[in-house]
């Protein structure tokens, strides 16, 4: 996360409590099509800028994948929280690089994806791998703990997610797509 | 990048026959993988409601919604995107013929797939260490679409008699088109800068490689037709092309500026 200048003159005390402010309501957004995570634990918030020459509230965003619908509703919210919080002028930005990676999910963003019965991404996907994605290692059913699951569909709802089946207790569940 | 002059406004089209703001659209090589993109993109999206199963049906969307998402950036680098989107006539798009070619049969539409994401992986590969953004991005979709694109050429043409001789006949179909995919794209970096001859060796390698195991035999007809065949880059299309974009720019151009 990006944390510079603010307009109580950068590296205070005060401008350093304002940008954790403001870069936590941008990032208490709750994702549109995984609402049960936020922004801010999906990784998706690059930044937060409040110029100390005045002007809007700079916000940085990455797109999960570059043709991700969400993006448009996400940079809506943002604006909006802002908004209701006092801030008049916001302007968000979209960047590509460095690409967003499911490694950037928080622990916390895991927990609840798992909780709302999305199996989370498993760990190390930056690594270079050559080849396609390891698929043979175990998916865990978000709805029993099991191993035992199989690819039923490499996609699914959204562009970031896999469809898999439990074999232990044959639920059908959304993967999150490591990338 | 030179922003291009306004486009022609729909409410006063240039007269028919002529090339509405032919002169202005960007010169960039990256205005041709655009191209690509959306033009996939949109063949693909026809599947919407016909693939033969739904996994099929989810999986066309998806890598459609990748490609569209690719044009969208890279249009957005040269200019407005929906005029570039919309406002081009057939012989200002810069698209490989590859992609334009109907979807035919399933297996037409995985070769095809297979032939154009095979060849985007490594030409995103290589952008990707020049440092262009979107290919950073975008690359690994590109490595999903192959892989599974590659998954199908392998069941279609290991699989029964019906479904190799189909898988056959679209890659014997489709061979003359990919000779185009190679022809070096003028222009400052990072295209400019692409090692189109090493892309060719790489995407010979990935193809002889996936075809021999699904069983398929590399034709050994040329890799571009007598006339037409390969010149997509310079504005030359076949057939269809032009119907597809009738409908694809049908709605913008008939309703300027219209939301709901």
């Amino acid at each position: 996360m990006t944390r510079t200048g603010t307009g109580a003159g950068p590296g205070t005390e005060a401008a350093d409590a304002r940008l954790r402010e403001l870069t936590a309501w941008a990032g208490s957004v709750p994702d549109p099509e995984l609402p049960v995570v936020t922004l801010s634990e999906l990784g998706v918030l690059r930044g937060v800028r409040e110029p100390a020459a005045g002007g809007p509230v700079e916000v940085e965003l990455t797109p999960t994948y570059t043709g991700c619908p969400a993006v448009e509703t996400m940079a809506g919210d943002i604006e909006r929280v802002l908004h209701e919080h006092g801030v008049p002028e916001v302007s968000v930005r979209t960047v590509l690089v460095p690409p967003w990676s499911t490694d950037d999910i928080s622990a916390e963003g895991r927990r609840k994806l798992a909780e709302a019965g999305i199996a989370p991404p498993r760990g190390g996907a930056r690594q270079g791998r050559p080849g396609p994605v390891p698929l043979t290692l175990a998916v865990r059913c978000p709805h029993c703990g099991s191993t035992e699951t199989t690819l039923l569909s490499r996609f699914s709802s959204t562009a970031c997610k896999a469809l898999r089946r439990c074999e232990s207790c044959r639920e059908p569940f959304d993967h999150f797509k490591e990338l | 990048m030179t922003r291009p002059d306004p486009a022609p406004r729909p409410g006063a089209p240039a007269a028919p026959g002529t090339r509405p703001g032919a002169a202005t659209w960007p010169d960039s090589p990256l205005l041709a993988l655009a191209d690509d993109a959306l033009v996939l993109s949109h063949r693909l999206g026809e599947w919407a409601g016909h693939a033969p199963v739904l996994e099929e049906e989810l999986a066309l969307a998806n890598i459609a919604l990748d490609l569209l998402g690719q044009a969208r950036a890279l249009y957005s680098e040269l200019g407005d995107e929906d005029e570039l989107a919309y406002l081009r006539t057939e012989r200002a798009f810069r698209n490989c013929q590859l992609v334009e070619q109907p979807n035919g049969d399933f297996a037409r539409t995985v070769i095809r797939q297979f032939f154009f994401s095979a060849y985007q992986e490594l030409l995103y590969g290589q952008l990707a260490e020049l440092g262009h953004p979107l290919a950073t991005k975008a690359v690994k979709e590109t490595e999903y679409h192959r892989d599974h694109a590659e998954h199908w050429t392998l069941r279609l043409g290991d699989g029964t008699e019906e479904s190799h001789a189909r898988a056959q006949q679209a890659v014997d179909a489709l061979w003359r088109y990919t000779g185009e995919l190679f022809q070096p794209l003028e222009g400052p970096e990072p295209v400019g800068a692409v090692d189109w001859t090493a892309l060719r060796e790489g995407w010979t390698e990935r193809i002889t490689a996936t075809l021999g195991a699904a069983t398929l035999t590399v034709p050994e007809t040329p890799q571009r037709g007598a006339w037409t065949a390969g010149a997509g880059r310079q504005g030359l299309h076949t057939e269809s092309f032009g119907r597809m974009l009738a409908e694809m720019q049908h709605l913008h151009r008939s309703h300027p500026g219209a939301s709901w």
